[in-house]
């Protein structure tokens, strides 16, 4: 997170005044869990990129195909909507199964 | 003094219409309410005429004409707009808006009591609403007044320390609708006089953007309500430059206070808007009667002339404050705000709250006498109303 500023060097009025300013902000904070991509079950059918609010999901292109990278947990919010929307994501299927699985943050260090 | 050109006899809306006129704002955006509907039947008329380069927008209603010169302001353009009573009610929420995104919009206000019962005549209960909105408050007492605040209004608000919106409050009907003397500056000085707008962040300059009226969380928008408190803290300084810079072209004066025979003045009447003139008459009589009277009209309601007004009222037997409106359940917004001015005086003067014409009722010379004798007598108590014109 950028450090706060003061009221006498912010910009009055509340106003923005340069553009893209939430490329800055670090949406990952606020995740609770986190979505891990398992390549192997992965069909790269870019429904996860699509939907993700934040943009969030890495992708590469090879041979003119987009193909599912994984994730920028810099920006994720672990809303979860990508396992949600992931044709190869069900509560049906065992994890190992899933393209994504939804991992309390508690199991990672980082 | 210069050389008065174009005295004309008008009423107080027209003076403002032609205020308006002469400003030739980017944009206008109302909505017709009485007491404010000629100034703008007045301004549409100039619209029609070509006389101006106004885009006029006819809203549907008070809180899209907000809403309108908030969005035209923020685009970087001069815009105004008029109203009274409901109608400035109906705008409350955008009339935060503006100024917490520190639009320069003007709006002359022809005060008029707020509903209900329904009334369409002159209390000041409208502007009362609205005066921790963050809005600069000017008062005029005439239709003279209400032209000239209107002109140093947009200078004001402009001005790079200040960057708020600015209220010219004028009585509604016995300001708006009376006819009486003005005298209008030509065309061309008052075209030099408000200058080109001074914006900052217009949304219009494509090439650094900006963006308006984000979520503003715990974590920022508190800094950004300090910011308005200084701005605040500007315009008093500011308003007295403007008005010397007014006073060169028009040999009229203003400044914070308007102070009438104050001088050697032992009792002190304060109040605001047209009831201002009875007032003038009235210490007249009491002055050719012997008593020491003054009075003071502050010309700014907010911010709050606390110094000036410490300053005037240290020592004096006895300050009287008029207001034409009613806090319910606590005191009257003008005596409210002087009493608690008068904390930090050494010689704390004497003092007692009279509420008067609500509604549109008449205020006369005898009621203005009545609250003089109760403060000559030593009859005032500083923890009661009283009523001037009500029966019981
Ligand atoms: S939605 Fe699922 S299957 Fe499709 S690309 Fe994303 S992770 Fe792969
Ligand atoms: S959990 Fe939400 S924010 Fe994170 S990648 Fe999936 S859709 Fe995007």
């Amino acid at each position: 997170m950028a450090e706060l500023k003061g009221w006498k060097e912010l910009p009055i009025g509340g106003v923005i005044d340069k553009p893209a300013t939430a490329k800055e902000y670090q949406t990952g904070t606020w995740r609770v869990i986190r979505p891990v991509h398992q390549p192997e079950n992965c069909i790269h059918c870019m429904m996860c990129w699509l939907y993700c609010p934040d943009q969030a999901i890495e992708i590469e292109v090879v041979d003119g195909k987009p193909k599912m990278k994984g994730y920028n947990y810099y920006y994720c919010k672990g809303c979860g909507l990508c396992a949600n929307v992931c044709p190869k994501t069900n509560d049906k299927l065992p994890e190992e199964k899933r393209a994504i699985v939804m991992k309390p943050e508690t199991e990672f260090q980082d | 003094m210069p050389e008065v050109k174009n005295r004309q006899a008008v009423t107080g809306a027209q003076a403002i219409a032609n205020a308006m006129r002469q400003i030739n704002p980017d944009v206008v955006a109302a909505y017709p309410i009485t007491p404010q509907t000629p100034v703008v039947e007045y301004f549409a008329q100039y619209v029609a005429d070509g006389a101006v380069d106004t885009e006029m927008i006819p809203v549907e209603s008070e809180h899209s004409a907000m809403s309108a010169v908030v969005g035209a302001a923020a685009a970087g353009a001069r815009a105004m707009t008029a109203t009274a009573a409901n109608g400035l009610a109906l705008m409350h929420e955008i009339v935060y808006i503006a100024a917490s995104s520190r639009l320069p919009i003007v709006m002359p206000v022809a005060n008029r009591a707020l509903s209900g019962p329904i009334n369409i005549h002159c209390d000041h209960s409208d502007a009362m609403a609205e005066r921790d909105s963050g809005w600069i408050q000017l008062w005029a007492e005439n239709a003279q007044e209400a032209y000239d605040l209107t002109l140093i209004a947009l200078r004001l608000g402009e001005h790079e320390d200040v960057r708020l919106p600015v209220m010219v409050n004028f009585d509604g009907f016995i300001i708006s609708h009376g006819v009486e003397v003005v005298d209008f500056l030509d065309d061309e000085v008052v075209k030099k006089f408000v200058g080109e707008p001074k914006v900052k962040y217009p949304l219009l300059d494509v090439d650094n953007p900006v963006t308006y009226g984000p979520l503003d969380l715990y974590d920022y928008y508190f800094e950004h309500k300090r910011q308005q408190i200084e701005a605040m803290k500007h315009v008093k300084r500011v308003f007295k430059e403007v008005a010397e810079e007014f006073e060169k072209i028009s040999g009229r004066k203003y400044d914070v206070l308007d102070k009438y025979m104050v001088d050697d003045a032992e009792y002190i009447m304060i109040a605001l808007g047209s009831t201002a003139g009875t007032i003038k008459y009235t210490v007249d009589l009491l002055r050719e009667q012997g008593h020491k009277v003054g009075l003071v009209k502050p010309w700014i309601f907010r911010p709050f002339p606390k110094k000036e007004l410490q300053e005037i009222l240290n020592g004096r037997k006895a300050v009287v404050v008029l207001d034409r409106s009613a806090s319910f359940g606590a005191e009257a917004p003008l005596y409210e705000a002087v009493k608690s001015a008068l904390f930090n005086v050494e010689n704390k003067p004497l003092i007692g709250s009279y509420v008067y014409g609500l509604g549109g009722r008449d205020i006369k010379v005898e009621h203005i006498k009545q609250a003089f004798e109760d403060a000559f007598v030593g009859n005032l108590n500083p923890d009661e109303e009283r009523y001037l014109g009500l029966r019981e």
